[in-house]
């Protein structure tokens, strides 16, 4: 009865053992995996790109989640670990990815030529996913007579008294303060960059701060319209034009929209790297795009000719034609240097003064 | 003790000893290597300084004997010109930068800048080469964070999370009172925790007690309402909280309908949220311990004082209560512990001014990748916690203590 209890003891710590070694085997030889930023978009992502490569490559493709910021690439990099083949991130993080080794500098006679794809979304270590924007969304019902037009009357307490919905996080919201205090968009980070600068945009967000609701995720501030928890919110145009589809009285307006250029980067040091190319042809196609904007989140394509099969109506809610006419494109090289130094102290700075 | 003597005395004890140590030890592995080292891994970064010395040998060596009062010799100069153009090239320069501009904001631009630089720059003239490179090549502020991040072990994140700095010549002072920001999160961290103990306390005293007391069907209908919140994510009860509580939410519908108000009244993202989302989530980790303890305390004890003249109050107080304090303490140890951790609650039902210590440990964790902040702030909480600890031992005698 002793001898046998024994066997057990050691055959259960065994098992338990060939279980953590299969479990890294299994982790070694993962399948294609391409991560985003979960939620909407890569619901999106997964029926028109994902899913269909899939197919069509007859492979299987396992997807992440980026939850923005550096600590998932950092982890990656301390661990050595490739949970991820291709993923899409901020300009910011893919020039630092790029300069630190952990991104791929593209080979683009794989995806291109780059004169395929529209200016400015071809850069040495990524190819762009796609443009959003982030405008400042109200609703139409119950808003009131007046309806708002420009950034700066998010921060007009008199006519619009209410709670406000901001992005909480100081990149890139403290260069749109600074432009709904008059600041000019070529002007933002030579403003931005000096003490007083910083001083000026944090003094005019504590102008409306009692009334300032923070989000962190882009399904927050629809509900919060909906539901009439804030009357204007600073919101990603998709979202709202996603809730006029389904009936719901929200608007936004385009005066000064932040305009996002995400970019799909591939990791070095992978197994997949024929399929992280494959991956990206199937994406540069224009019809997917395009089926992307139509069927899924009305975002801008980035490959050449996409944008003119796309029908007016979906054109007209998309980061795209005069919808830009004042837009604030983030990512340029002052941008990304800017935030590459200041973002630890800034956001600590925007933690300070929301917490006060 | 007794046993293991006795163990000790009989023959073949050795053998039982080693039986009953070889038993545990699967067990004490699984919590060494799953969770002592990898949680002691994370809070030692708190105090980890060896990166820069590391990356920049060269650099920090010439800058050791360097007095920093006036700028570095010319032979610092080419050190951290060689340093940075070698660490470049096999890609570990970023590291250094990165802890760097901890220090000193704008750091990471300047070393990436010059380890770009570095191959085409005359190493000769090293000190004009840099200073043309980059002004603050010539300045003191440079150069003392350098020295100041030389290792291999610093204090500077445990200070700072306390808002104490750290200066180059290990001066400690209170930070600039518009820099101070972690010991104010972390009182109302333990605000939070402590109010939600309390709430939890007076809530799930009488629910226990009523679930001790309850028979048969009655019984296990309560014990499964109570435990039925336990099975749901932790993330739909925060949601539920969220549709219940907003402004045109289930409460303040009711209000409005029975004209308790004529205005929705402000039930989330503000402490009251907090607070109720909190509770409820943690109310089981209350009436779990509170209700095995009141199970084993017999009836006929409460009868038995009556019988002896004792009204129902002063029975309650006197017989009853010291005999449930054990599950008392239990519950509340528990529930201040969890609460003094929580983040996803109040990020989503909590105003800005009820974000608690956890958020910001996530922020550095995930967002600024500052992992020696993370850790820094982890080790405060951790030890405000194990403080806690001794101040129940004494008022609930923790030896004493019986959970199961």
């Amino acid at each position: 009865m002793r001898r046998f209890l024994h066997f057990h003891y050691w055959l259960g710590s065994l098992a338990g053992l060939l279980a953590v070694t299969l479990s890294l085997d299994a982790a070694a030889a993962r399948d294609f995996t391409i991560a985003s930023w979960g939620g909407a978009t890569q619901d999106g992502k997964r029926i028109v790109y994902f899913a269909p490569f899939a197919e069509e490559h007859g492979i299987a493709v396992q997807e992440g989640v980026y939850q923005g910021g550096w600590g998932q690439f950092r982890a990656i990099q301390e661990t050595g670990e490739r949970p991820w083949d291709v993923v899409s991130v901020e300009p910011a993080e893919m020039v630092r990815g790029c300069e630190e080794g952990l991104f791929k500098r593209l080979d683009w006679s794989q995806i291109g030529p780059a004169d395929r794809y529209l200016p400015g979304v071809v850069h040495e270590c990524g190819l762009g996913a796609f443009v959003s924007a982030q405008t400042v969304g109200y609703n139409a019902e119950l808003i009131g007579d007046t309806r708002p037009t420009r950034i700066e009357d998010f921060f007009d307490l008199d006519t619009w008294p209410g709670k406000r919905g901001i992005l909480d996080r100081p990149k890139p919201t403290l260069e749109w303060v600074l432009l709904a205090d008059g600041v000019a968009t070529k002007d933002v980070f030579s403003v931005l960059r000096t003490p007083e600068g910083v001083d000026r945009a944090f003094a005019k967000l504590e102008t409306i701060k009692p009334e300032l609701r923070f989000w962190t995720a882009g399904a927050q501030p629809p509900e919060w319209l909906i539901n009439g928890e804030v009357v204007m919110s600073q919101i990603f145009s998709g979202r709202v034009a996603n809730a006029k589809k389904e009936g719901r009285p929200l608007e936004q307006i385009w005066d000064r929209a932040i305009v996002y250029l995400d970019y799909w980067v591939v990791f070095e040091e992978i197994k997949h790297l024929d399929d992280a190319y494959a991956f990206l042809r199937f994406f540069s196609d224009p019809r997917r795009q395009v089926e992307y904007a139509i069927t899924q989140l009305p975002y801008g394509p980035i490959s050449q000719g996409a944008m003119e099969l796309i029908p007016a109506e979906v054109a007209a809610v998309m980061p795209a034609g005069d919808n830009l006419a004042t837009a604030h494109w983030t990512g340029s090289q002052e941008d990304i240097d800017f935030w590459i130094d200041h973002n630890d102290e800034l956001t600590e700075r925007w933690n300070r003064w929301k917490a006060q | 003790m007794l046993q293991m003597t006795s163990i000790r005395g009989t023959p073949g004890g050795r053998r039982n000893r080693f039986r009953a140590l070889a038993l545990i030890a699967p067990l004490f592995c699984l919590i060494v290597a799953a969770f002592a080292v990898p949680i002691g891994a994370v809070l030692f970064y708190a105090v980890d300084d060896r990166e820069v010395s590391t990356i920049l040998p060269r650099t920090t060596a010439a800058l050791a004997a360097w007095n920093g009062r006036e700028l570095p010799p010319q032979a610092a100069f080419t050190a951290a010109l060689v340093d940075a153009g070698e660490a470049y090239e096999v890609h570990t320069l970023h590291r250094a930068a990165e802890r760097l501009n901890h220090a000193l904001p704008g750091f990471r631009s300047l070393l990436m800048r010059t380890g770009r630089a570095a191959a085409r720059l005359d190493h000769e003239g090293a000190r004009a080469a840099l200073v043309t490179l980059d002004l603050r090549w010539g300045k003191l502020a440079t150069w003392r964070t350098i020295k100041s991040s030389a290792g291999p072990f610093t204090v500077r994140y445990l200070l700072a999370a306390l808002d104490l700095d750290l200066a180059w010549d290990g001066t400690i002072t209170r930070a600039p009172e518009d820099r101070r920001i972690y010991l104010a999160f972390l009182e109302r961290t333990l605000t939070i925790a402590s109010s939600v103990t309390v709430i939890c306390a007076i809530l799930g005293f009488p629910l226990a007690y009523v679930l001790a007391h309850a028979r048969g069907g009655v019984e296990r209908l309560l014990f499964y309402l109570v435990l039925l919140p336990l099975w749901t994510s932790l993330l739909v009860r925060t949601a539920a909280w969220v549709v219940l509580l907003q402004r045109e939410g289930v409460v303040n519908g009711a209000l409005l309908a029975i004209g308790l108000v004529r205005e929705p009244v402000p039930l989330i993202y503000n402490r009251f949220g907090v607070l109720v989302a909190m509770t409820h989530i943690l109310l089981p980790f209350m009436v779990l311990p509170l209700y095995s303890v009141m199970r084993s305390i017999p009836r006929d004890q409460m009868r038995a004082a009556g019988s002896l003249g004792a009204a129902p109050a002063a029975a309650f107080v006197t017989v009853y209560l010291p005999q449930a304090l054990p599950g008392l303490g239990a519950g509340c140890l528990l529930v201040l512990v969890l609460a003094a951790g929580f983040y996803i609650t109040p990020v989503l039902v909590g105003g800005a001014s009820d974000q608690m210590l956890s958020t910001m440990i996530a922020q550095f964790a995930l967002g600024t990748a500052n992992w020696s902040m993370a850790a820094a702030l982890a080790v405060v909480l951790v030890a405000c916690v194990f403080l806690v600890l001794p101040l129940y031992a004494r008022v609930v005698r923790l030896e004493r203590l019986r959970v199961a």
